[in-house]
């Protein structure tokens, strides 16, 4: 199973975990998947359309990814809150 | 003592105080996250509060109290699987009965809820409108920011979408008409003035003790609606500007309302460098510049149209107001004279008295 971290609120929402197994073919399949299981978080990461929110960063492996990224059962992803510098908030 | 719940860019700001001083924070919450819009449900004392996370997305909370946890709606969101997400909360008003709440959000929805504001449904009629294709987004967003409940009768609710105009309901929700006539978009051309839905309204009020009569506040006119928001006739002459965003209505004269004018669409701010509010009390015919007490001097502020609120009725009627600059004004005397309640908070979104 590929490995889900989480950091900061969305690790407090999920039961305060940081890894979290999961299996899923993509991004996509594993975050809702982690959705699906932590009913707490839905909607945080993902929005209604399936897309990862405009601000969230998902790493593969330390390498940037999408929602459509393929993910093996050894990878690990990283769910951070983007660097969001020169936004007006 | 006065309590106003105060939404900023960087949290809600809870102050009491009484008009003529000064307010105090109290209470700070969801520091540093946007709060759009903090209600206090007078049915049940609870708290209500949107929040839009940068990073996370637009949720609703409850509280009892504001220094308690608060607690996340559930429901607060679109049908999974479509092409739109939730963008923001904009507004959240109780209705006429006992127990239901509104909420109004951008692209153009309204959630209904019947338990306090714990859980939410979508109201699929206006979702599934058959012109929604055509509706056209404001610069805000698709923003559903006004809630118009008929005093006595749940089922007869008025809406205002910026930039696709008011509807109406007489059957709780279940279908909706839109109430435009008369309305007129300077910003489009001449020949589309008629048939356009593309109408950008910025604030809508109803006076509680004569339900027909409206007040709106559009992009660019005033106007009042003597039969129930079916058809608007424009009283902005007497203004210096007739643009602008927030307005307010004495509840205890149906002739009343009150605007803060800013400069033009393309300058959005309080003309010549001077805060001042206009007061009608016969329903439009004149105003009255009510300005004692406010900045008259290289004041050029924004005030957002959730950012006017008003407490009491006649001549206590008690009037807030914030301003982007992080300025609170109050007036304890109906707009007679002005008070500075709080300066130095963030940019402030929402202002609403407790009931």
């Amino acid at each position: 199973m590929a490995l889900v971290r989480l950091r900061g609120p969305l690790r407090t929402l999920a039961g305060g975990r940081t890894d979290h197994p999961i299996e899923g073919g993509t991004v996509r399949e594993l975050l809702r998947e982690l959705e699906r299981s932590q009913p707490a978080m839905s909607g945080w990461i993902l929005d209604e359309r399936g897309r990862v929110r405009r601000h969230i960063n998902v790493f593969v492996n330390g390498e940037y990814g999408t929602s459509e990224t393929p993910v093996g059962p050894d990878d690990r992803i990283d769910v951070l809150p983007a660097i969001s510098g020169g936004w007006s908030g | 003592m006065t309590e106003l719940l105060v939404g900023t860019r960087k949290g809600l700001f809870v102050l009491e105080g009484e008009p003529g001083s000064s307010f105090d924070v109290t209470t700070r919450a969801f520091e540093g996250e946007p709060v759009e819009y903090v209600m206090r449900d007078s049915r049940t004392g609870r708290l209500l509060a949107s929040v839009t996370s940068a990073f996370y997305g637009p949720k609703i909370w409850c509280a009892d109290d504001a220094s308690s946890d608060w607690r996340q709606a559930e429901g607060v969101a679109l049908p999974d699987g479509g092409d739109a997400a939730l963008e923001r909360i904009w507004v959240i008003v109780a209705a006429e009965d006992d127990r239901t709440l509104y909420a109004g959000g951008d692209p153009g929805v309204l959630f209904e809820s019947r338990d306090g504001g714990e859980s939410w449904r979508l109201n699929r009629s206006l979702w599934e409108h058959p012109t929604r294709p055509d509706w056209q987004a404001g610069g805000g967003g698709l923003c559903l920011h006004s809630i118009v409940p008929w005093p006595g009768d749940p089922n007869r609710l008025a809406l205002a979408i910026s930039a696709v105009g008011v509807w109406l309901t007489d059957d709780g929700g279940v279908t909706w008409r839109h109430g435009n006539q008369g309305l007129v978009p300077r910003y489009m051309p001449d020949e589309s003035y008629e048939d356009t839905i593309d109408l950008c309204v910025h604030d809508l009020h109803r006076a509680p003790k004569r339900p027909e009569r409206m007040f709106m506040q559009f992009h660019g006119g005033v106007y009042r609606s003597d039969d129930a928001g079916e058809s608007w006739t424009d009283i902005g002459a007497g203004l210096p500007s007739d643009f602008g965003f927030p307005m307010v209505v004495d509840p205890g004269d149906p002739d009343s309302a009150y605007v803060i004018p800013l400069r033009s669409d393309g300058d959005r701010v309080t003309a010549e460098g001077r805060v001042k509010v206009y007061e009608t009390r016969d329903a439009g015919a004149r105003w009255t510049e009510r300005g004692d007490g406010l900045p008259q001097q290289d004041a050029y502020l924004t005030i957002l149209r959730q950012a006017f609120d008003r407490a009491g009725e006649g001549s206590a009627l008690e009037l807030y107001f914030g301003a982007t600059s992080g300025d609170l004004f109050g007036s304890g005397d109906a707009g007679a004279t002005w008070f500075t309640a709080a300066g130095h908070l963030p940019p402030v979104y929402s202002v609403r008295v407790s009931p």
